[in-house]
């Protein structure tokens, strides 16, 4: 009798791990990835809109229905975008072309933030993929901006710091990506 | 005192009881039955993630709202056709459609947390960027403006 009990548990436990075993097969700890973006609200019609931008401050990303990019005013190949917007937001030799920086004071420190917009603006008959490769590209380089900085300041990369370091790095080293309202900038 | 000198005298190993066994093997199982999530909506289109070496992985999955959008799936293609399609919880839907999808989603959500909710576009890479800007321009208007292009890391699946 007692023989006979104790093999009725060695099958429930044959039967649980079959179950496991399928649920283990079929599980996704599905996780989701991307790059996350805050889009600008819709403008007041009632405020005057007078946010002017110095021209210097800005520089514009087109890509074109073609998939062709732009960058300031030539055309580039997406291997060279990274390292002109790390010279557009560094402006290591204080070119009046470039854009201008900013002394700010960031919890007792202060540092000189650059004032630069990267403005991106697309066809509606852009790929999805160039699109994306473009925005990777620009958090690849700010991200590397980032990188930077914290080696400097903390001798840490930019992953390691603890959460406050990295708010600090993140205002010192602002990522202002604007998305614009779509325009047709291809030829019909 | 002497229960013990009795079992080392004879130094017989008691049988190791696998009654245990049955009830870990349960609790193990309960543990990807609750962790295991099917997938609750059918893909009716097809999306091929674009590859980003940048991203950054989503943090609260409750809190997000899928948007799709690609090319219909096979067995939709004859009544859809093969262009670019929108498609919200399980049927396809146009840009108008949107702001009540984002309304139902923000009311599942509890107060303090709509603020943080993130619209997932998962785009096909071939999608063209027409479509994909009317559906920023809706999320705008619906002011839903946390958002996230979905990506892979590249040389992973």
């Amino acid at each position: 009798m007692a023989r006979r009990k104790f093999e009725a548990i060695g099958s429930t436990a044959d039967i649980a791990f079959l179950l496991l075993c399928y649920f283990l097969m079929t599980t996704t700890m599905g996780e989701q990835s991307g790059l996350q973006r805050r889009l600008p609200p819709i403008p007041d019609s009632n405020q005057a809109q007078d946010q002017k931008v110095n021209r210097r401050n800005i520089i514009i990303v087109r890509i074109n229905s073609a998939d062709r990019l732009f960058a300031g005013s030539e055309a580039m190949d997406i291997t060279y975008l990274k390292e002109k917007i790390k010279e557009f937001l560094t402006n290591p030799t204080n070119d009046p072309n470039l854009p201008e920086k900013e002394a700010k004071d960031i919890e007792g420190k202060t540092y000189m933030v650059s004032k630069g917009v990267i403005s991106l603006q697309n066809d509606r008959g852009t790929s999805y993929q160039a699109y994306i490769a473009v925005q990777n590209e620009l958090v690849k380089a700010v991200n590397e901006l980032r990188d930077d900085f914290s080696m400097r300041e903390f001798g840490k990369k930019f992953s390691r710091l603890s959460e406050d370091q990295q708010e600090i790095v993140k205002k010192a080293i602002p990522q202002n990506i604007s998305e614009a309202e779509p325009k047709d900038t291809g030829k019909k | 005192m002497s229960k013990f000198g009795s079992s080392t005298n004879k130094k017989e190993v008691p049988q190791a009881s696998s009654n245990s066994l049955s009830d870990i093997v349960f609790m193990l199982l309960f543990f990807f039955m609750v962790t295991t999530q099917m997938r609750e909506t059918e893909n009716k289109v097809i999306v091929k993630l674009p590859e980003a070496s940048e991203v950054a992985k989503l943090e609260r999955k409750d809190l997000t709202a899928n948007i799709n959008i690609g090319s219909p799936t096979r067995q939709y293609q004859a009544t859809y056709g093969t262009d670019a399609r929108i498609q919200l919880n399980d049927s396809f839907k146009t840009i108008a459609d949107i702001r009540d999808f984002i309304a139902s989603e923000r009311d599942a959500m509890s107060e303090a947390e709509r603020s943080l909710m993130t619209v997932n576009l998962r785009v096909d890479e071939d999608v063209r960027m027409g479509i994909v800007s009317d559906v920023k321009q809706e999320l705008r208007r619906c002011s839903a403006l946390k958002i996230m292009y979905a990506a892979r890391k590249p040389g992973k699946d």
